[in-house]
This record gives structure tokens, C-alpha cells and sequence, in this order.
């Protein structure tokens, strides 16, 4: 029986990147905020400091940073019909844990999604006919725009100091930017990052073939910021150690270095750590949330009342609490009605590995955002009419990292063990890079997020069931963004070239993205979305949810400023709206 | 506090006097009436940082604090909420004065100068009472503290009569007619309220100040207060009055950022006090004489120490602190041409490489940077090669730190560690 702690105003269910923004904001009120976090305290120094940080083993061979499949996992097959079974290990996405959560150990790639993005349904049915599109591809508007969003991702982007060289200045084309994005209302707070070598090389031969390469907006810093809230970020080192570590010397931005140092100051602030909410409660009809459940290491129950409850776990964990505290009516695949796991979706993701001679990168010289893209071919910024798939994505050399036990880079053929192989790879270890394509997932019918019927977690719930598989229209696109990416990698003249295209089935084995969305979209109708434009529960008016488990598909882009701006959208809405006049924000 | 807004001349000088023995005059007793008394009792205690002692850390305010490192043993604040039992209710306001500015309390009992009764003795009548006036405010907690933990023979507070005799200077702060405003009002309170001595100036194998040392550093509890005289090699010469007052202010400046127990000092009370109060220490700081600068020559950079040292700091230190020793403002404190990284005890940088250090959070500067523990990782050799490189690199000059130092101060942190 779970003891009852004294009301709060707000509960924040999630301490990373959305449960910091919206205590900040929901403080800037006035109100009590308690946020419960299912992982322990992590901060730069005391968590992971130089000293250790980059130990490649402990967090990127072994998920130091990531939640325990023992604390929480799920289950996968690829169609309905299979039976799943347990994800024992992470490794094709990687869930964070902790205060921060995955905003501790992201590489900062730090993209505004395209204006068409938001309204994908509109504007692709628009342009090539409602035939163009799969009949069970179940992509929607966001019920939100990019001009509505622009003033909040200018607001997460000056929050984190994000360096990189603007496109598009209120309409205007500028030089060296990234031409196909929306209007910015000013430039990126700082310049972009430097670039290696292999991303200069990227960008001429990309040049040549007359795209406009620029640099990827990074949240790794080009210079020492400090934010509008006084916290002050160093400038980054290119060590290399960005996606599934924390950043040693606090020149990566993430709560840490953001926003937590202000947050621990205000008096009405609380944060409970290696605290897992086991439920949202509502009341006896089902509209209201009366506060939370959660478990403490103990085994103690206690039961948090609150006036709001705000979900910010991520995006997988955000929609497991939801069926589980049975709030939203589950998504029934069979009938295609409900809300709840509905629009799972993922990425996909391509490759194109070069083998060089003469050529010399220095992979070691990194920062998890450090590279050229090309944008010609994401979202619809290309005429899909004669291709027959709709999506993009973008195509980039990104030096992310050139760490050893990783980073092994073989021709094929190449024997897999012995000294064959210790010789190939210290052979290519320094001439070999791979292009990238992002691309974007759509949703559909057929992909989605229930609760397994069979296995359970340590505290006797139910796991989570993901039902996913790659669609032919992704397939395509993967396949033409690959081509298009050998073509500029044939442009700088490799020894050897590979390509990687993303084929069918999904695995869950090898590492492609951490960007699965969907489970609990935003859109304009209760029917085919589980929250309003606001990120506000249709059917719970004081649960509002963050993250990425609001996005009706994916976009062919790194999601975190996304995540961010709609993360201040909703809360400007609970302090200018809801606030004043607490109930639904949208009449369904 | 007009006083000190008033010119630096003379004439001004002289009127600051007269002003202080005027407001004294008004104000004998405490008055639960008169708010501005007590609101400016509230800000003397944060110039005594009286928080920092009488305020257990999470316990209600000034009821007794945790115990206080000595050299000869531990002292616990006392529980000075007016509670009749425990706390001081029972006082009359002579106690109190004699209590704050002669160490004795009721009763014939002796305090030790672990409360800087010696520097508080300089406050003025007027502060006094105010400080008074605002303590009778606070909620009455009962708790009783032990404060003499002391071992003999230190415990016999009788002692004290003979500590007294030989280092306590009776009488209030004198303002020299010949120095502005400010300077006078820097004065009292570097040497009254303030303390600063406490921590910054020597002291002699009974605790007592050494006045030929005044300000010029001084190693406590493992750390180095150091040298805040004007000097610009051991001092903070180098440091703009602007720079003194944005460190006291906020932390931080274009220097250093603060941390150890001077993050305490500065969190409890330097960021709550006016600017102009501020500036008036760091007129009155800057013309402090320094001693001298240490002659000699950084050690040759081929020398293998610094090589060693050298090569620790680029693997360990460099991506913060940067290759050439420049920091980042408001965020990695700056090493080359820092008088605390060239200071003559190396006391403090042993104990940040050793066990790591917050600095301190301040609303405008709320980042909170913190160097994190090496002492798991460095043996005393490299700490020392690595401290004696950055205290001998950019120009800097000291002398180097030896594996012996660093064992010390090993020893001393595991045998004061909580």
C-alpha cells in the first residue's frame, strides 16, 4: 500500500532534457515542481570527469550510462502475428537513464525539422496526389506549425549556445548555411564548429556536384557561452567521446550544463532520483490525474498527489506509463482504432564506407557533431514524383569518433579474426570514413507499441511490445540516399567503396538510431491522436507528455531541437492558457 | 550606510565619525520596533557571516553549528537564537557586546577566538545592537551544544586570560583621518565584521595573528587562503577593484573562480552585501603591502619535473584549463600569472588536485564548475610533477611541490575527512 506524500503542484515524471525545460518554466510560475527520476543524480564532475569519462568500454561497450535492461526492457518482433521476445541487450537504439537522460549522452546534433515536416499529410497529398502515398502509411500533421515552433527552437538553441553557420536569416539565403531550412529569426548564438579533414573533403566534392554542403549545427560548442540563464558551457576539445558518454569538460550541452544549475537553486524545486513511477493515478473518471505512484530502491511505494502531471520519460518509457496506467485508449491494430502505441516509428539510417590510399583523417579528431551535410534530398526538398517514395534525409561526412575498440574499419573480404585482420584494420584504421544518410521513417498500420502479453518486469508489470519492420517506400529511399552518397564519394576518388543501404527486416541488433517516436502523437483529432496540439492529454486535461513519442512520424533529422521546441510550446501554453483556466486547452 | 557614498577627502573622512557616533548615540538598545535597526542587524550578520559558524548546514538558522577545526582541537558554535535555555535569550545587550567583542560570556566563561572576538571587538556600538536587535527576531530553537570539545589542556577556558593579555587589542575600529571614505569604511570591515585575518593572516603557535603577516596568506583546515594584499605576484595587485568586487559579488571574474571554504564565505555573505561596501574592501585591500616578490627563476622547461609535469597536464588537465594555462572565464579558474597557483604553500592546489573542489554558485553565476577528485588516479610524484609544471610554465615562478608535500597533505586530508 503506497504511503501518501503531502500535494504538489507539478509532478515531472523524467529528469532529462523535457522534465528540465518544463520544471524551469512551470517554476518561472511560481509552483512546487517535484521531478522523479527513475535513474541516480549525475552531474559533470562527481558522474563522469575527465579522469574517466572517455572510457570506451565502460560506456560504449557496456551502456554505463544507458537504463538496465534489468530495471526495464521490452519485447520486439517485426509483424503482428510473431511472438515476441525480450530485448536482453541494448543496441540498434539506446535509452538513457538518469538525471539528464539521453540529453547526457547525445552526440548534440542539434536540427530544426522542415516546415513541410509538420504537415506531412498536407503538403505531400497536396503535391503528388493522396494515391502517391502507401495505403497503410498512417503519417498525419502535427497539428502544430514551423512558424509557430520557430520562436521555441531559437529559445532551446540559445539555451544550449548551439554553434553552427545559419541558412536562411528571415527569408534570407545565406552563404555557407543550409539553404532548404526554415527562416530563422537570428543566427546560431555561436559559429560553427571546426571541420576535419574528411568533412572538407566531403564538401568540395559535394560542392562539385553542385550541392550546397554546410556545417552540421552542433551542441558540442565552438566557444565558451554563456546562456541566457547565467550558466556558462567551455568550448569542446574534439576528443571524440559524445554519443553514449557525458561530457567531461561541460563544453556538451545537456541539462547539466544548461539548465540543472539553476534548478538546484530554486527552493520550490525538488528532484527524487532512482525513483520509478509505476503509475500515473487518475480519479474515478478517468480525466483527472491525482498525482503519481512510484517505488524508491527500498521497495517503499508512495503515492505523489499533484495538480499537473507532466510525462517527460523518453519517447519508448513516455507510452509504456500511459498503457500501463491505462490512460488513452490502447491501440488495437486489428481495428486500427485507439490512440496509445499508435505511429510507433524509427529511422532509417544508411552508410557508405570508403577505403583510401594516400588519404590520411584522423578519425580521433571528433566531436559527436562535427561534419558537412548536404540537405538536397531530405524531407520534400526534391521532386519524389518520378522516384515512388515519399521521406529523405540528409547526407553528411560526420566525424563523430574514432575510438578504438569501435572503430575497426575492414574491406570486405577481410578475414574476421586473427592476424588478417589486426592487419587490415591497422591498415585502414586512418583512411577509411563512412558517409551517412539520416532518413526519415514514416508511420504505419502495422508498426506500433502494446503491452506483451507474457513477459513481465522486476516489478511485475507488464513489458513493453514493439511490433516493427522497415516498409518497401523506406527501403527505396534508403537505396536512392545511398546511391547519392556514393556519388559524391566517387567524386573523391576512394580505393575501395561500400555501400550499406538500410534493407528489410529490422534488426534489433545493430546499432542505427536512438530517434524511435511515435506511441503518443500530438494532431487535431482524439481519434487518431492521443494529445492535442498542445501535448496535452485528450483525455486526461491535467497529464501533459513530452518528447518524441509525440511526433505522428519521423523526419529524416536528429530530433532533439524538435523534442525541445514543442516541449516550450506546451509549456507557454500551460502558463499563458491552462494556468489561468485549467481544463482542455482544445475542445474535441 | 551613507556614510561611505561621501568623497575620499578629509573633511569627509572626519564626518564619517562623527556620523558613526551620532547613529551609535541613537540607537543604545535593541528595539523591536524599529525595523530599520533590525534590517540592518540582518546585514551585519552577513558581514560576520555570524551563518557561517551558528548555522548547522540544513539546521535552523543559528542554532548551533558543526564543530569548527582548531589546531588544538574542535569548537562548536553556539546556539544564538533567543531561546532562554540553549540560546542566548537570557542575555542582557552588555553580555551580548562583551560576549561579540571580548570573548567572555555570562557568567566568568571564556570564549576561545575560534569566534574572531579580536576583529569583532573593532564593530561599533550601533552594529552591535542592530545585530542584536535582529537575533531577538529569530525563532527560539532549543539546542543545547557542547561547544568546548577541546583535549587539555586546552579545555580550561581559564587560559584564555593569558591569551588575552598577550594578543587582544581592546577598542572599536579608528578611521585614519588620512584615508578616503572608502577606504576607512574598507578598513572596518576587512578588520571588524568581516574578519578576513581569521583566515588570511599567519598566526603563531597559539593562534594569535601575526601583524607583520597582516592578509598576506595563510593555510587552514587544508586550504590556502592566500595572500589578499596588493602585491602583484603573491597578492591579488593584478586584480582591477571591478575584479575584486565581481568575485565577491558573484564568484567568479576574469581571474578566478572561488571555491573551497571561500565559496562558503561568499554564498553566506560577500554576494549579499552592497556593491559599494564591496568596493570599499577592495580599495582598502589593494593598498595593502604584500611583502616581498620572491626572487629567482621558473625552472628550466627541459628540466625532467616539468617534462613529466607537462605531460600529465596535457593528458589530464589541458582540455578545461587549456595548453596554455588560460582557463575559461567564468568556468575553468585561470593557472598562468594566478598569484594562488605561484603562492609560497602549495596547500590549496595539493588539496583541489587530491580531492577535486565546487566552486561556488551565485544567482549571476549559477554554473557551479567543480574540478573532480585525482588523488585515485595521480601517485604524489605525478601531483607533484604536474603542480610543480603549472607553478613553473607561462611565466609563472614557484617553488616546486614535492612528493613529501603531497603525502602530507594525503595524510592530513584522510585524517580530517568527515
Amino acid at each position: 500500500m503506497a504511503r501518501k506524500l503531502p500535494a504538489t503542484d507539478v509532478v515531472v515524471i523524467g529528469l532529462g532534457w523535457t522534465g528540465a525545460i518544463l520544471s524551469h518554466e512551470l517554476l518561472q510560475e511560481g509552483l512546487r515542481v517535484v521531478a522523479i527520476e527513475r535513474g541516480p543524480w549525475r552531474d559533470t564532475a562527481s558522474s563522469f570527469p575527465p579522469g574517466y569519462a572517455p572510457d570506451e568500454l565502460r560506456y560504449a561497450i557496456r551502456n554505463g550510462l544507458l537504463v538496465q535492461p534489468a530495471q526495464t526492457a521490452m519485447t520486439f518482433r517485426n509483424k503482428p502475428g510473431q511472438t515476441a521476445l525480450p530485448i536482453r541487450a541494448w543496441s540498434s537504439f539506446l535509452p538513457g537513464n538518469g538525471v539528464g537522460g539521453a540529453g547526457v549522452h547525445w552526440n548534440g546534433q542539434t536540427w530544426r525539422f522542415l516546415p513541410t515536416d509538420f504537415v506531412a499529410r498536407t503538403h505531400l497529398t497536396k503535391r503528388y496526389g493522396a494515391a502517391f502515398l502507401p495505403s497503410d502509411m498512417t503519417i498525419q500533421d502535427w497539428g502544430v506549425t514551423y512558424d509557430e515552433l520557430e520562436p521555441h527552437f531559437d529559445r532551446f538553441e540559445y539555451l544550449c549556445g548551439t554553434s553552427g553557420t545559419a541558412g536562411n536569416l528571415q527569408g534570407k539565403i545565406q552563404e555557407g548555411g543550409n539553404p532548404f531550412e526554415g527562416p530563422r529569426s537570428r543566427p546560431y548564438p555561436t559559429p560553427a564548429q571546426r571541420q576535419p579533414y574528411a568533412a572538407t573533403m566531403f564538401a568540395e566534392a559535394a560542392k562539385e556536384l553542385g550541392y550546397h554542403p554546410f556545417p552540421q549545427p552542433s551542441g558540442n560548442l565552438s566557444q565558451a557561452y554563456t546562456n541566457p540563464l547565467g550558466v556558462t558551457l567551455g568550448a569542446c576539445t574534439y576528443c571524440g567521446f559524445c554519443e553514449r558518454f557525458g561530457c567531461g569538460n561541460y563544453s556538451k550541452a545537456s541539462p547539466q550544463t544548461t539548465l540543472l544549475p539553476v534548478l538546484v537553486r530554486d527552493p520550490n524545486f525538488e528532484a527524487r532520483t532512482q525513483c520509478e513511477v509505476t503509475r500515473i493515478n487518475v480519479d474515478r473518471s478517468g480525466t483527472r490525474a491525482t498525482g503519481v505512484t512510484y517505488v524508491d530502491t527500498s521497495g517503499n511505494e508512495w503515492e505523489q498527489p499533484a495538480a499537473m502531471v507532466l510525462l517527460c520519460a523518453f519517447q519508448l518509457f513516455n507510452v509504456q506509463l500511459l498503457l500501463l496506467s491505462g490512460i488513452g485508449k490502447p491501440y488495437d491494430v486489428n481495428t486500427g482504432e485507439g490512440v496509445i502505441g499508435r505511429n510507433f516509428s524509427y529511422q532509417t539510417t544508411s552508410t557508405v564506407e570508403g577505403f583510401y590510399d594516400n588519404r590520411i583523417f584522423n578519425p580521433f579528431i571528433a566531436s559527436g557533431a562535427n561534419g558537412m551535410i548536404i540537405d538536397n534530398y531530405n524531407g520534400d526538398n526534391f521532386d519524389h514524383g518520378p522516384y515512388g517514395f515519399v521521406g529523405g534525409g540528409y547526407i553528411g561526412m560526420i566525424q563523430t569518433n574514432g575510438r578504438p575498440i569501435e572503430t575497426t574499419p575492414v574491406p570486405p573480404g577481410t578475414r574476421r579474426w586473427g592476424a588478417a585482420w589486426k592487419k587490415a584494420v591497422a591498415d585502414n584504421y586512418l583512411s577509411s570514413i563512412a558517409f551517412f544518410c539520416s532518413g526519415s521513417e514514416y508511420s504505419y498500420r502495422d508498426n506500433y507499441l502494446d503491452l506483451d502479453p507474457t513477459y513481465k518486469d522486476h516489478l511485475g508489470r507488464p513489458l513493453m511490445r514493439m511490433t516493427f519492420d522497415f516498409h518497401p517506400n523506406e527501403v527505396k529511399m534508403s537505396a536512392y540516399l545511398t546511391d547519392r552518397a556514393a556519388e559524391i564519394m566517387q567524386k573523391t576518388n576512394p580505393r575501395q567503396m561500400v555501400k550499406h543501404p538500410r534493407t528489410a527486416p529490422y534488426s534489433v541488433v545493430p546499432y542505427q538510431t536512438t530517434h524511435t517516436c511515435g506511441g503518443a502523437i500530438m494532431g487535431t483529432d482524439p481519434k487518431t491522436s492521443a494529445l492535442n496540439r498542445y501535448l496535452q492529454s485528450w483525455d486526461v486535461s491535467n497529464l501533459f507528455v513530452m518528447g518524441s513519442s509525440a511526433f505522428p512520424q519521423n523526419a529524416g533529422y536528429n530530433p532533439t531541437d524538435t523534442v525541445a521546441a514543442i516541449a516550450y510550446w506546451s509549456a507557454k501554453a500551460i502558463r499563458e492558457q491552462y494556468l489561468k483556466h485549467p481544463g482542455p486547452l482544445v475542445q474535441a | 550606510m551613507i556614510c561611505h557614498r561621501i568623497g575620499s577627502s578629509l573633511a569627509a573622512a572626519a564626518l564619517f565619525v562623527v556620523l558613526a557616533v551620532g547613529a551609535a548615540a541613537q540607537t543604545a538598545t535593541p528595539d523591536p520596533q524599529d525595523f530599520s535597526q533590525i534590517a540592518h542587524g540582518r546585514y551585519v550578520a552577513v558581514l560576520g557571516d555570524c551563518a557561517a559558524c551558528h548555522t548547522k548546514p540544513g539546521g535552523p538558522p543559528f542554532a548551533g553549528g558543526l564543530a569548527i577545526e582548531t589546531p588544538f582541537g574542535n569548537v562548536v558554535a553556539a546556539n544564538i537564537t533567543p531561546d532562554r535555555d540553549t540560546g542566548i535569550g537570557r542575555w542582557s545587550d552588555e553580555q551580548f557586546i562583551r560576549a561579540v567583542t571580548q570573548g567572555r560570556a555570562p557568567g566568568g566563561v571564556r570564549l576561545y577566538p575560534a569566534m574572531p572576538y579580536p576583529a569583532y571587538a573593532k564593530m561599533t556600538t550601533r552594529d552591535l545592537i542592530a545585530l542584536r536587535a535582529y537575533l531577538n527576531t529569530l525563532t527560539p530553537v532549543h539546542n543545547r551544544v557542547h561547544s568546548n570539545q577541546l583535549p587539555f589542556p586546552f579545555d580550561i577556558r581559564l587560559g584564555m586570560v593569558f591569551w588575552n593579555a598577550l594578543f587582544y587589542t581592546p577598542g572599536t575600529f579608528k578611521p585614519d583621518p588620512h584615508k578616503s571614505a572608502d577606504w576607512n569604511r574598507g578598513a572596518y570591515l576587512v578588520e571588524g565584521p568581516g574578519h578576513c585575518g581569521t583566515c588570511h593572516t599567519a598566526k603563531n603557535f597559539l593562534g594569535a595573528d601575526e601583524p607583520s603577516r597582516y592578509l598576506r596568506g595563510f593555510s587552514v583546515q587544508g586550504w590556502f587562503a592566500p595572500n589578499i594584499t596588493g602585491s602583484d605576484h603573491v597578492g591579488i595587485g593584478a586584480w582591477s577593484v571591478q575584479d575584486i568586487v565581481s568575485y565577491l559579488k558573484t564568484g567568479v571574474n576574469a581571474h578566478s573562480i572561488a571555491s573551497g571554504p571561500m565559496a562558503d564565505e561568499i554564498e553566506d555573505s560577500s554576494s549579499h552585501m552592497t556593491t559599494s561596501d564591496l568596493r570599499a574592501i577592495a580599495v582598502f585591500l589593494k593598498d595593502q603591502p604584500g611583502g616581498e616578490t620572491p626572487s629567482g627563476q621558473a625552472m628550466a622547461t627541459d628540466d625532467p619535473v616539468m617534462r613529466a609535469g607537462e605531460a600529465i597536464y596535457t593528458d589530464e588537465c589541458s582540455a578545461c584549463h587549456t595548453a596554455a594555462g588560460t582557463g575559461v572565464t567564468r568556468l575553468f579558474p585561470r593557472l598562468s600569472g594566478s598569484a594562488l597557483v605561484q603562492s609560497a604553500e602549495p596547500t590549496s592546489l595539493i588539496h583541489v588536485v587530491l580531492e577535486g573542489s565546487r566552486a561556488v554558485a551565485t544567482d549571476p553565476a549559477p554554473t557551479a564548475p567543480a574540478m573532480p577528485p585525482f588523488g585515485w588516479k595521480l601517485s604524489n610524484r605525478q601531483v607533484a610533477n604536474v603542480l610543480t609544471y603549472i607553478r613553473n610554465a607561462w611565466g609563472n615562478q614557484a617553488s616546486p611541490v614535492t612528493a613529501g608535500d603531497v603525502s602530507a597533505a594525503r595524510r592530513s586530508l584522510a585524517s580530517n575527512a568527515p
